[in-house]
């Protein structure tokens, strides 16, 4: 039954050192809808996130146990390579990071690591730089500027060129921690309304501080305090009536 | 209100004093180099002309120029180069991208500083021991070369692992999330950006190696050789060699000949790094973040 299931998390425990910063996650997110993961700072939020494409085990005091399994593979599996794991399952960090390399390569970049040369032409590739950038609306601004310095742009096309990269490898599930921190209201409202429309063709999972966001944005909401899931539930019926007490006062802002 | 106060007077007065006094200091500083320049160019300046730079040393060296001396040089400093770039570099890359931070890696960094700090006449044994001797190179432009490597290793090393780690990590994770393995991040994004820090160091070499005298005394440059090396396993004529020999080794030469050999060598050095500054400053304005 987990192959229906985008994510889904048995007993994962997570220990930096000897700090346990996940404990006995145990969850189930459907997919192609956008999941919501709300809490207060150090709850362990980004820790979760960052175990769903094993980016966490670089830090080398970082200790897991219990099973993922996303789209019904376990990610712990002998078989599993980091590389083809990334690949299916894209990040967006909170601040923009474009490559120093120009919007078309960034853009490209995932592509071409993940292919040998002789499986593409140019045109091709030019064909999946304009459709990504469309995609993430940036194709008519810069269409005429690809090959300039992607760290010239402005921080929410940075950020929209941050989502425009990952999709010509078809991830499965796109991970984003915190997107819109370093964005304006306006850079968020769009990259809202940009997450929006890729749902369904992908899952996403959206870990956020700002509340009326998670109202906006997600389907489901997960609740998460001291490593713990306290509550996941459909968001508009968490953000109406909580179940946990815990839940109510963090929503309405009584500590955070 | 806003006005001058007496103490206020005191303190811009000792305010004074001090940049007087570091001011001075730092002239006691540049004050050798300067003298250095302008007795090299009084005295050296004389000696330059065309037949002083293009022509062979003739009458035991008396009399014509030290044209076999600044190609040998050439030579010496392209060919160490061609040992201890690659080898440095790739060396760098391994320490700072791919070793584990253990206690071996830590014993290479410590040997590493070390090798910095040996001095150039132990080099010098070392390359005679080892390359002249061992490997049987003889004394020759291989056997120098390859000790001006050995001495100039550490610099491209350091320079390059530094210029490396100033590349920021977040481009790393970046590459990294995107599924590319620990190459393709440096091929692709690290490289080309630390690109211009290795150059420096690289340039840095070039002038140690034109400099040195002490290791290639011994493994392959001459007193005297009417003709161009042939292959690298000839042994050549050096300029920093050629300046030690004829300021006391030779008798009856005329007093602008060391001064004009040492201006050459000066200039050259200046000139290789003039054109590292220039390059760093071009890049570091042209830096992409």
């Amino acid at each position: 039954m987990s192959e229906n299931l985008a994510i889904f998390t048995e007993n994962l425990n997570l220990w930096y050192g000897s700090f346990q910063a996940l404990k006995n996650i145990n969850l189930s997110i459907h997919q192609g809808n956008i999941t919501a993961l709300i809490g207060p700072s150090g709850c362990g939020k980004s820790t979760f996130l960052r175990c769903l494409n094993r980016i966490n085990e670089r830090i080398s005091s970082v200790r897991v146990s219990g099973a993922i399994r996303l789209f019904g593979h376990d990610i712990y599996g002998q078989e599993v390579t980091l590389e083809e794991l990334r690949k299916d399952v894209g990040m967006v960090f909170q601040r923009p990071n474009p490559l120093p390399l120009s919007i078309y390569e960034n853009v490209m970049f995932g592509y071409t690591t993940h292919y040998a040369r002789r499986s593409y032409t140019q045109t091709e590739l030019d064909v999946l730089v304009e459709s990504s950038l469309k995609k993430v609306h940036l194709w008519e601004k810069l269409k005429d500027n690809l090959h300039d310095s992607a760290l010239g742009l402005q921080l929410e096309a940075q950020q929209k060129l941050c989502i425009a990269r990952l999709l010509p490898l078809k991830p499965k599930l796109i991970l984003l921690d915190e997107p819109c921190s370093a964005l304006d209201p306006t850079g968020t409202s769009s990259i809202e309304e940009l997450l929006l429309e890729l749902k369904g063709e992908y899952s996403i999972v959206i870990v956020t501080h700002n509340m009326a966001q998670a109202r906006r944005v997600s389907y489901e909401s997960i609740f998460m305090l001291m490593g713990e899931i306290i509550e996941q539930g459909s968001t508009a019926e968490m953000f109406l009536t909580p179940q946990n007490e815990k839940t109510a006062q963090y929503i309405e802002g009584r500590f955070g | 209100m806003f006005g001058l106060t007496t103490h206020l007077q005191n303190k811009r007065r000792k305010e004074r004093r001090v940049s007087f006094l570091l001011g001075c200091l730092t002239l006691c500083l540049v004050l050798p180099i300067a003298f250095i320049v302008g007795v090299l160019l009084f005295k050296g300046l004389p000696a330059i002309c065309w037949e002083f730079l293009a022509a062979d040393p003739i009458r035991g060296m008396t009399a014509g120029g030290i044209f076999p001396a600044i190609i040998g040089t050439i030579y010496l400093v392209l060919l160490s180069l061609l040992f201890c770039v690659p080898i440095g570099v790739i060396a760098a890359v391994y320490l700072s991208e791919y070793a584990a931070d253990n206690w071996f890696t830590r014993a290479i960094n410590l040997a590493i500083v070390n090798l910095a700090g040996v001095p150039s006449i132990v080099h010098a044994l070392f390359g005679l021991g080892a390359f002249v001797l061992f490997l049987k190179f003889g004394t020759s432009l291989l056997a120098a070369s390859a000790t001006l490597a050995v001495m100039n290793l550490p610099v491209v090393i350091t320079a390059t692992r530094e210029s490396l780690e100033a590349v920021p990590r977040q481009f790393r994770e970046a590459c990294w999330n995107l599924g590319a393995t620990r190459w393709q991040a440096i091929r692709y994004v690290v490289l080309p950006n630390s690109l211009p820090g290795i150059l420096t160091g690289v340039i840095f070499a070039v002038s140690r190696a034109a400099g040195e005298t002490a290791p290639i005394l011994f493994t392959g440059a001459v007193f005297y050789k009417a003709e161009l090396p042939q292959s690298i396993l000839d042994q050549c004529m050096a300029l920093s060699m050629h300046l030690f020999t004829l300021s006391t080794q030779v008798v009856g030469v005329p007093e602008a000949f060391p001064y004009g050999t040492a201006l050459v060598l000066v200039g050259i050095v200046f000139a290789v790094n003039t054109l590292s500054i220039a390059l760093r400053f071009y890049f570091r304005t042209h830096r992409k973040w």
